[in-house]
């Protein structure tokens, strides 16, 4: 990825969006805004961004209707997800859709930025409330959400994190950047980014823990 | 019903007629009403027929259904005279939330009342007509008609829209027969209904006439079974919309209350701190302290349905951390990320882990000079850990002075006491690490669902 990343935003707070163009400023190029589902898919094909900085939570179906949408249509195109809310279930529900990170809208400026160009450049992005959510539920022992009729899972590399993937994901949650992880790992920073790629693609992907079902019910607990 | 015009201040003094075991119908009778308070109104919110039932028994503070039960009896046994009573009653008590009742509405309603006479006599006229060809029909059937439809006319003006839609309701199967449930449309189906609801009326009235003369013992009841068949045919679906109608106003109702529940809190809360930064814009610490109490709230009121203030009923461990959260922002202005992975009772060697986090929380908040505070607490199957991180400016533990013994008397003692440990890693310039980790009896089983 060269120069600074071209980034659609997708939220249907006008006052939002303004602010975070107004903020991001220089760091990457807001070549488009759209405020709702249907407005966004023909945005997002059309222009064609590096990243869409996409709102969970949108009038016509939420964030993951935007993302497949899309995800057949240009597949190039990577998405951050961005809320206000921090309900797991929206959050997993998202990430499954195909987001490749996540984080809350109090996120500094600064940090942003650095998530989108992190995003633009393939890598993923957890906060760290995320990084909890994702321990929690591929938590050690306990088998899927309440237990009983979880079914076998065809690859059960996906249903386990390793335990440098749990020590990774532990410093995120402890608001740890990828550089300050790296220096407390003793890896390099390209070994971290490599490890929250593969949770990434365990929560994508997983079927044993059934993710979606148990953010729900994490919510209701 | 007849004692509507006392003194409002009677029922108040009666409404405090607890007895020393709350039994509330204690003590003589002229004191045992309780009620609301208020002059006798009809319920419309909590209404089956005219909310006169619920209306007595709010004004009465009795259960609504002990009343309908009691109005049914009283109809059945008096032979149906009672209804005519029941009507009167809608006609004379006012609904709730209004000061006049239908028939003095109705009385001071001159153009009404103008409409109501040229209406009868109109239909005289046109039943005049029609007894001329039919003598004596008229003088036993049409009076009362005549007197009904205008009474209908006066009433229908001065009800209220809501009782407006029962009474359509009420007269709705004479326009609505033909039309069927498909409201508009008369469908095939409809059209066959009302034609075997006919043929089964017809059948079963033409065998009832004879049965009259033949008077064997079996055959009116065939009739009267044909009967039956042919109304409930013919007007089922009706009532069965009614019902349906009637679950659909309760949901309608509900959502209305939750709305104007959800309005409140924000009201409450959101607006007067949105209020609240208006004022303290220029001073940003206290903005964004305000913002995250109010986002906290929030929070805690729409994910976990806890109301402000509430406390939580039984404190696990995330609960804990959520507080140690919650009174360092609130005491000291700095905001803490708190992540929880997991969850369990707390037993004392928690409460000790507690209690220690909170004292390097404190530390931090006071010492560190950093802009946020993480604190992030696990529950693993044999140990349960938290971890309080800042980006501050750090010390260096060799050279502590004297009077900071907080961190290594309170945290560290109270974790080794209970065999946890304590670990601080510090670097001046690099911020503060304390790491506290207790170990957990291998019985407790670990809870899922804490995350906060």
């Amino acid at each position: 990825m060269s120069g600074t990343p071209r980034v659609v935003l997708v939220d249907d707070h006008g006052l939002f969006r303004s602010g975070v163009r107004s903020e991001l400023g220089r760091q990457v190029e807001v070549i488009g805004e759209a405020d709702d589902v249907q407005p966004a898919i023909d945005l997002i094909a059309s222009v064609q961004p590096d990243v869409v900085l996409l709102d969970v939570h949108l009038p016509g179906g939420g964030g993951q209707a935007v993302i497949q949408a899309i995800k057949p249509v240009c597949p190039s195109v990577r998405f951050l997800a961005l809320s206000a809310s921090d309900a797991p279930e929206d959050v997993i529900a998202v990430i499954r859709a195909g987001a490749r990170g996540y984080v809350t809208k109090t996120i500094s400026t600064a940090e942003l930025a650095d998530a989108i160009k992190r995003v633009a450049a393939g890598d993923a992005v957890f906060s760290h409330r995320l990084a909890g959510f994702v321990l929690d539920a591929f938590a050690s022992g306990s088998s899927g959400s309440s237990g009983s009729d979880v079914k076998p899972s065809f690859d059960p590399e996906l249903d386990q994190l390793t335990s440098r993937e749990r020590e990774v994901l532990r410093l995120i949650a402890q608001g740890y950047t990828y550089k300050e992880i790296a220096r407390e790992l003793y890896i390099s920073v390209k070994t971290v980014e490599s490890h929250v790629s593969s949770v990434l693609r365990k929560l994508q992907l997983s079927s044993r823990h059934q993710l979606t079902r148990w953010a729900t019910e994490r919510r209701l607990a | 019903m007849m004692e509507g015009v006392e003194d409002p201040a009677r029922w108040q003094r009666g409404g405090d007629q607890f007895g020393p075991w709350g039994h509330r119908h204690r003590g003589p009778f002229w004191l045992r009403r309780r009620g609301d308070g208020g002059p006798l109104r009809r319920d419309q919110a909590d209404r089956l027929v005219g909310g006169v039932a619920s209306g007595v028994a709010a004004w009465r503070g009795i259960n609504v259904t002990t009343v309908r039960i009691v109005f049914v009896l009283i109809a059945l046994v008096s032979g149906g005279f009672f209804v005519p009573f029941y009507v009167v009653g809608w006609l004379l008590i006012p609904a709730a939330g209004e000061d006049t009742n239908i028939a003095s509405r109705a009385r001071s309603d001159s153009a009404g009342i103008a409409l109501a006479a040229g209406l009868a006599t109109l239909l005289a006229l046109v039943l005049l007509v029609g007894g001329v060809f039919n003598d004596g029909w008229f003088a036993g059937w049409a009076w009362p008609q005549t007197v009904t439809v205008a009474g209908l006319a006066l009433i229908w003006r001065n009800a209220s829209p809501d009782e407006q839609a029962t009474l359509r309701r009420l007269v709705e199967p004479l326009s609505a027969a033909g039309v069927g449930p498909g409201r508009g449309r008369p469908g095939r189906r409809s059209v066959i209904r009302v034609a075997l609801a006919g043929l089964l009326v017809v059948v079963g009235a033409g065998w009832l006439a004879s049965a009259k003369e033949s008077l064997a013992l079996l055959r009116p009841l065939g009739g009267v079974v044909l009967v039956i068949a042919g109304i409930v045919v013919l007007l089922g679906p009706w009532w069965l919309r009614i019902a349906r109608d009637l679950v659909l106003e309760r949901q309608a109702k509900v959502r209305a209350e939750e709305r104007a529940d959800i309005s409140a809190q924000v009201h409450d809360s959101v607006l007067q701190t949105l209020a609240l930064i208006q004022r303290r814009a220029d001073d940003p610490q206290k903005v964004v302290w305000l913002a995250r109490m109010q986002e906290r709230e929030l929070r805690s009121w729409l994910f976990e349905g806890r109301a402000p203030g509430e406390a939580e009923a039984d404190v696990t461990f995330a609960g804990g951390v959520r507080q140690i959260q919650q009174d360092v922002e609130a005491r000291y202005g700095v905001p803490v990320e708190a992540v929880t992975v997991g969850d369990c009772e707390l037993d004392e060697n928690l409460n000790a882990l507690m209690a220690a986090a909170r004292e390097a929380t404190v530390n931090a908040a006071k010492w560190s000079g950093a802009g946020v505070i993480s604190l992030f607490a696990e529950v693993e199957p044999d140990s349960v850990s938290i971890v309080v991180r800042d980006r501050g400016k750090g010390f260096d533990p060799s050279s502590v002075p004297a009077d900071r013994k907080g961190l290594a008397e309170s945290v560290h003692g109270r974790m080794v006491r209970r065999g946890g440990t304590a670990d601080v890693v510090s670097a001046e310039g690099e911020g503060t690490k304390v790491t506290l980790r207790m170990a957990r009896p291998a019985a407790a089983p670990a809870r899922s669902g804490g995350a906060s």
